[in-house]
C-alpha cells in the first residue's frame, strides 16, 4: 500500500489490524506521535488527516491509502519550529513532553476549525467566532496532560491564534 | 569534590548570580526536541533488525490459584515466536524500589492482572491476538478487596512505616477539656499515578551485556533490580531513560514489563519491546492507598490548638512494605502541646500500594486542612487568622529550629493577591446566576530531603561545559536547571552547557522522587563546578573568591582571560558528590505554601467549577522560574482532580479496577482548569543544600484539594469529607435555590 505522510511517500504492507498510530510508530519510524491509551481517550496520538485532527489509534492504517497525513514531524524541526511549537516552548506548554505532539497537532486542527466558524459546546452563538480561553479549553479537552500544563498550553495557543488573527487582519487591510 | 555540610552550605557564586542565569525563566533546553517529536521515549528505539513485540497475559481473577494453562493454540498462531506460560522465567509482580529483584513467578494469584504468560510475536497485533487464545483454569478464592470492611482487623502498629506512629501529650484529655473541638472522619479513594506514557521497555543483549531502554524515575535501583532478576552482575546491565513520559511515583520502581522484556530478549536473542496496555497500567503499576483519616482538633476559646490528632487506616498487599504516610504533611504544620499521628494497616488482595505524587500530604492535607476550616467556623474567626495563631516557633515534633519557613508570608501575600478580605465567612451567601460562589484556602507543606547524588562536570578545551549524571528529567526540568546551575557557577551562557542524563553508565544520582531531585542533583553539579572554579583560580593565580566568571571568561584584578586560554588545550573534569550532612539533622527543613480557590456550585445540579486558583509558595531558591511555576501549576491541578474527580473504583467481587483508563478514571482536562496564579516568596535556604533549593515538585499538590473542598463548603454550605466531591454528595444538601 502507498501512504503519503508529511508529503513523503511510503510503501508499506500493514496488517489489516494495524492502526494508523502503529503504522506511524512501528512501520515508518515516525515515533513523534505518541501512544498514551490506544482507546481514543487521551489524544496523545492526534495527527492531521487531510487537515483534520484525528485520534490515530482509533483508525486503521488501511483506511488511509489516499489521504494526506501530517504528524508532528511534518510541522517543524528543532531548527525550524512551527509557530505553535515555538509558542509551546516559550510558554512551557508541556513538562514530560509525551502528550505534546498530540496537543500541538490538535491545536493546529482546532485553530482551523475555529477559523472556519465551526461552533463548540460552549459557543454563545453560531455567529460569534471569538476564540476565548473558554473556547480553547473546550475544544482542546480531548487532549489530556497528566503533568497538567493546561494553563500554559492555553497561553501558547492563544498567542498563536491572536497572532494569526492579527496577520489575517493585516492581510485583509492590505487587500482592501 | 565531596562535601558534608554541617552548616549553611549554599554556594555564594549562585547568590551573586553574575552570569544572571540561575533562577531565570529560561526555556527548557530539551523543549525543541519535545515539541517536534524528536525526543525518543522507551518504546521508540527500534534498532536495525525487526524487533519482537511482547504481550503480557494477566490473571482474570483477583485471588486464587492457577490450575492449568493451555497455550497450544497461541503457540500455533500466526507470527508467534515464543510463548512463555505458567513458567518460572516469568515474574509475578512489580517492585517498589528497595528490592534486589522482582518477585518470582507463582501460581498463587494475589491481585487482578498478575502475569501468567508472555506472548512474543513479529507484530503487536499478532502478539495480542495469540494472547487471546490462551486458556487459564483457576481455583477462585475469596479475596480481601474492600479495605473499609477490614478496618476492624487493622494492624495498629505495622512494621517499617515511612513515618513512625507518634504520640505526644494526652489528646483525649485535651479534647475533653477544650472550648472547641472537631472530631470527624475524612476519606480519600484509591488514586492512580496515570502517567501519559504507559510503562514500556525495549531490551536487547549483546553477548552477556544487557541494554534496557525503559521509563524510570531513578536508574540505579532499576539497574539493581533488573540485574538481580536476570541473575547477572549489575555492571553488565545498562539502563537508558533520557526521556520519561511522566512518572508521578509510578516509575519509582521496576514494573514487570522491564524484566519480562529483558528475559524474553535473552531467550530469543532478539530485541524485544513490551508496553503495558493502558488498562494493564492500573493493575501492574501501583496505586496510592485509599485512606481513612480520623482527625481530632481541640482549641481553647482564643483558637489556640491544644491537641491535633490524625489517625489513619491505609491498605497494602501482603509482602509489600510501603505504608502511605498520611500525616507526613501534618506533623509540623501547627503548634499544639498534645499531638498524635498514627497509621494502621489492612492487608488486601489488590495491586500493591506505593508512592504516588506527594505520598502523605496529597491526601493527608484533605483531613487536616478541612478540619482546620471547620474549626475556624466554630470559633467564628478567619481561617487564616486561626492558622496564624497556631504558627509554631520551632518544629513542634522535634523542637528543632526551622531552616526557613515563610508560611505566614504565603498567607499574607496570597490573601492580598486573591482578595481574601472580600470572602463571606458565612456559607451559601453569594450567587452568580444559577451558581453559588465560594472561596476557600488551605496551607501547603512538603518536607525537604537531600539524597546522595553524584554528577560529573567537564570543561572542554574550548571552554564549553558538559554535565553528566544518571539523573532523570520526568518533566521536572532537570536538563534545564542543571544547565543553569553549571552555567551560573562557571560563568557560561546556557547554550555553552550540555546536559546528559538518563544513562546508568553515568555518575549515580538521587533520581527523581520525593521532591529531592533538583536540590540533590543540583548540589552535586554545584560541588563539581566549585572544584573547577578552584582550579581555574589557581591558574589565574588568585583566590577563588577574588575571581569572577562570566560569559566564558575568568576575571580577576584587571585581567579578563578566556576560559579556553586558561585550559591550555586540556579538559577539566570533576565529579561532584552531594550528601546529606549534619545540617539535615540540626534543623527542620520543609517547603510551604498557601492555596486560594474560588468555586462555583450549580444550585440545582451540584456541578462544581473551579473559577480561580492562586498559590503562593516558599520552596527556597527557585532554580528556574518557568519550570518551577509549571511544577506548582501541575500540583494544583492534581489537587483539583483529587477534590473533584479522581477515584479508583474496585469491583469488590473480583478485585479489579472497574475504571482503569482515562475514560473512566477522571483526571482533569483543559475545560476543568482556569488560569492559575503562582507566586514565590522564598529565598535560598542555605541549610537545605548547596543550591539552596527546597522541595518543589510535590509542594503544589499538598493542600490544593483541601482549598477546593473548603471553597465548595463556603459556596453552598455542604461539607463533604469523602473525596472526591462529586455532585451526588452535594445535591441532597444544597440550599433552596
Amino acid at each position: 500500500m502507498h501512504f503519503t505522510i508529511n508529503g513523503q511517500s511510503f510503501d508499506v504492507e500493514p496488517d489489516i489490524r494495524t492502526s494508523l498510530l502503529d503504522l506511524l510508530r512501528e512501520h515508518v519510524g515516525l515515533t513523534g506521535t505518541k501512544k498514551g491509551c490506544d482507546h481514543g481517550q487521551c489524544g496523545a496520538c492526534t495527527v492531521l488527516v487531510n487537515g483534520r485532527r484525528i485520534n490515530s489509534c482509533l483508525t486503521l492504517a488501511v483506511m488511509h491509502q489516499d489521504d494526506e497525513v501530517t504528524t508532528i514531524e511534518g510541522l517543524g524541526t528543532p531548527d525550524d519550529l512551527h509557530p505553535l511549537q515555538a509558542a509551546f516552548v516559550r510558554h512551557d506548554g508541556f513538562q514530560c513532553g509525551y502528550c505534546t505532539p498530540g496537543q500541538i497537532c490538535s491545536a493546529v486542527g482546532m485553530l482551523d476549525e475555529a477559523a472556519k466558524g465551526w461552533p463548540s459546546h460552549v459557543s454563545e452563538s453560531l455567529d460569534d467566532g471569538a476564540l476565548t480561553d473558554e473556547e480553547i479549553r473546550e475544544r482542546m479537552s480531548g487532549n489530556l496532560c497528566r503533568c497538567s500544563a493546561y494553563p500554559n498550553i492555553v497561553d501558547a495557543i492563544r498567542e498563536v491564534a491572536d497572532g494569526a488573527r492579527d496577520e489575517r487582519r493585516v492581510g485583509e487591510e492590505a487587500a482592501a | 569534590m565531596t562535601k558534608r555540610p554541617d552548616q549553611p552550605a549554599a554556594t555564594a557564586r549562585l547568590d551573586a548570580s553574575v552570569q544572571g542565569l540561575i533562577g531565570t525563566a529560561l526555556d527548557r533546553i530539551d523543549g525543541p526536541a519535545k515539541v517536534t517529536g524528536t525526543a525518543r521515549y522507551a518504546f521508540e528505539h527500534q534498532g536495525d533488525a525487526p524487533p519482537l513485540y511482547g504481550h503480557i497475559v494477566g490473571a482474570t481473577i483477583g485471588c486464587g490459584r492457577v490450575e492449568q494453562v493451555d497455550a497450544a493454540a497461541a503457540r500455533a498462531a500466526p507470527g508467534v515466536a515464543l510463548v512463555i506460560a505458567d513458567d518460572p522465567r516469568l515474574v509475578s509482580d512489580s517492585a517498589s524500589g528497595s528490592e534486589d529483584a522482582l518477585p518470582a513467578y507463582t501460581r498463587e494469584i494475589g491481585y487482578f492482572g498478575q502475569p501468567v504468560a508472555l506472548v512474543l510475536a513479529d507484530t503487536p497485533e499478532a502478539a495480542r491476538a495469540a494472547a487471546a487464545l490462551i486458556r487459564i483454569d483457576y481455583t477462585i478464592a475469596d479475596g480481601r478487596f474492600d479495605p473499609p470492611a477490614l478496618h476492624d482487623a487493622a494492624d495498629p502498629d505495622p512494621p517499617r512505616p515511612l513515618i513512625p506512629n507518634r504520640s505526644i501529650g494526652d489528646v483525649d484529655a485535651a479534647m475533653a477539656g477544650a472550648a472547641f473541638t472537631v472530631d470527624a472522619v475524612y476519606t480519600t479513594p484509591h488514586h492512580m499515578p496515570a502517567a501519559m506514557e504507559p510503562h514500556a521497555t525495549t531490551a536487547w543483549w549483546e553477548g552477556d551485556r544487557l541494554t534496557v531502554h525503559t521509563s524510570a524515575q531513578g536508574l540505579s535501583g532499576t539497574q539493581r533490580m533488573i540485574a538481580g532478576s536476570m541473575g547477572v552482575p549489575r555492571e553488565q546491565v545498562r539502563i537508558l531513560s533520557p526521556f520519561v513520559g511522566g512518572g508521578f511515583g509510578g516509575k519509582t520502581g521496576v514494573v514487570v514489563e522491564a524484566v519480562l522484556a529483558a528475559m524474553a530478549a535473552r531467550e530469543t536473542g532478539r530485541r524485544v519491546k513490551i508496553a503495558l496496555l493502558r488498562r494493564q497500567v492500573a493493575h501492574l503499576v501501583h496505586r496510592r492507598s485509599e485512606t481513612h483519616q480520623h482527625v481530632r482538633l481541640a482549641a481553647d476559646a482564643e483558637g489556640r490548638l491544644t491537641a491535633i490528632a490524625q489517625e489513619s487506616i491505609v491498605s497494602q498487599k501482603p509482602g509489600r512494605g510501603f505504608i502511605e504516610p498520611v500525616a507526613f504533611g501534618s506533623l509540623s504544620l501547627y503548634a499544639a502541646p498534645a499531638r498524635r499521628f498514627t497509621q494502621a494497616l489492612v492487608h488486601v488482595d489488590l495491586p500493591a500500594a506505593s508512592a504516588v505524587r506527594a505520598p502523605g500530604e496529597a491526601v493527608g492535607s484533605f483531613g487536616l486542612e478541612i478540619a482546620i476550616d471547620e474549626l475556624a467556623e466554630k470559633l467564628g474567626i478567619d481561617p487564616i487568622e486561626l492558622r496564624r495563631r497556631n504558627e509554631p516557633e520551632n518544629d513542634p515534633m522535634s523542637g528543632k529550629p526551622f531552616s526557613s519557613r515563610q508560611l505566614l508570608a504565603c498567607y499574607e501575600e496570597g490573601a492580598r493577591r486573591f482578595g481574601w478580605e472580600r470572602r463571606s465567612p458565612v456559607p451559601a451567601i453569594r450567587r452568580d446566576g444559577r451558581w453559588w460562589i465560594g472561596h476557600g484556602m488551605a496551607a501547603a507543606f512538603r518536607g525537604n530531603f537531600t539524597v546522595e547524588s553524584r554528577a560529573r562536570v567537564t570543561l572542554a578545551p574550548d571552554g564549553r561545559a558538559t554535565v553528566e549524571t544518571d539523573m532523570t528529567d520526568i518533566g521536572t526540568g532537570t536538563y534545564t536547571i542543571l544547565a543553569q546551575v553549571a552555567g551560573e557557577m562557571l560563568g557560561l551562557p546556557a547554550r555553552d552547557v550540555a546536559v546528559v542524563l538518563g544513562d546508568s553508565a553515568l555518575p549515580v544520582s538521587a533520581g527523581s522522587g520525593g521532591s529531592f531531585g533538583a536540590g540533590s542533583s543540583g548540589s552535586a553539579v554545584a560541588l563539581a563546578c566549585q572544584t573547577i572554579v578552584e582550579r581555574l583560580a589557581e591558574r589565574m593565580g588568585v583566590e577563588p573568591d577574588a575571581m569572577t566568571l562570566k560569559d566564558g571568561h575568568a576575571i580577576a584584578g584587571n585581567r579578563r582571560v578566556p576560559l579556553a586560554d586558561l585550559l591550555g588545550g586540556e579538559a577539566l573534569s570533576v565529579e561532584g558528590h552531594a550528601t546529606p550532612g549534619a545540617h539535615t539533622r540540626s534543623v527542620a527543613q520543609a517547603s510551604y505554601g498557601a492555596h486560594f480557590c474560588e468555586v462555583a456550585v450549580d444550585a440545582v445540579t451540584g456541578e462544581v467549577r473551579v473559577r480561580r486558583m492562586l498559590g503562593v509558595f516558599d520552596c527556597g531558591r527557585v532554580l528556574n522560574l518557568k519550570t518551577t511555576r509549571s511544577q506548582m501549576i501541575g500540583g494544583m491541578i492534581w489537587g483539583i482532580g483529587y477534590a473533584l474527580g479522581e477515584e479508583g473504583v474496585i469491583d469488590a467481587r473480583t478485585g479489579q479496577f472497574v475504571n482503569p483508563d482515562f475514560g473512566e478514571y477522571h483526571i482533569p482536562v483543559h475545560a476543568d482548569v482556569p488560569h492559575l496564579d503562582v507566586h514565590f516568596v522564598g529565598e535560598a535556604d542555605g541549610w537545605a543544600n548547596e543550591v539552596g533549593a527546597k522541595a518543589a515538585g510535590e509542594l503544589g499538590i499538598a493542600g490544593a484539594g483541601a482549598a477546593v473542598a473548603n471553597a465548595i463548603y463556603n459556596a453552598c454550605g455542604v461539607r463533604v469529607r469523602d473525596m472526591p466531591i462529586t455532585l451526588d454528595k452535594l445535591i441532597a444538601g444544597l440550599p433552596e435555590a
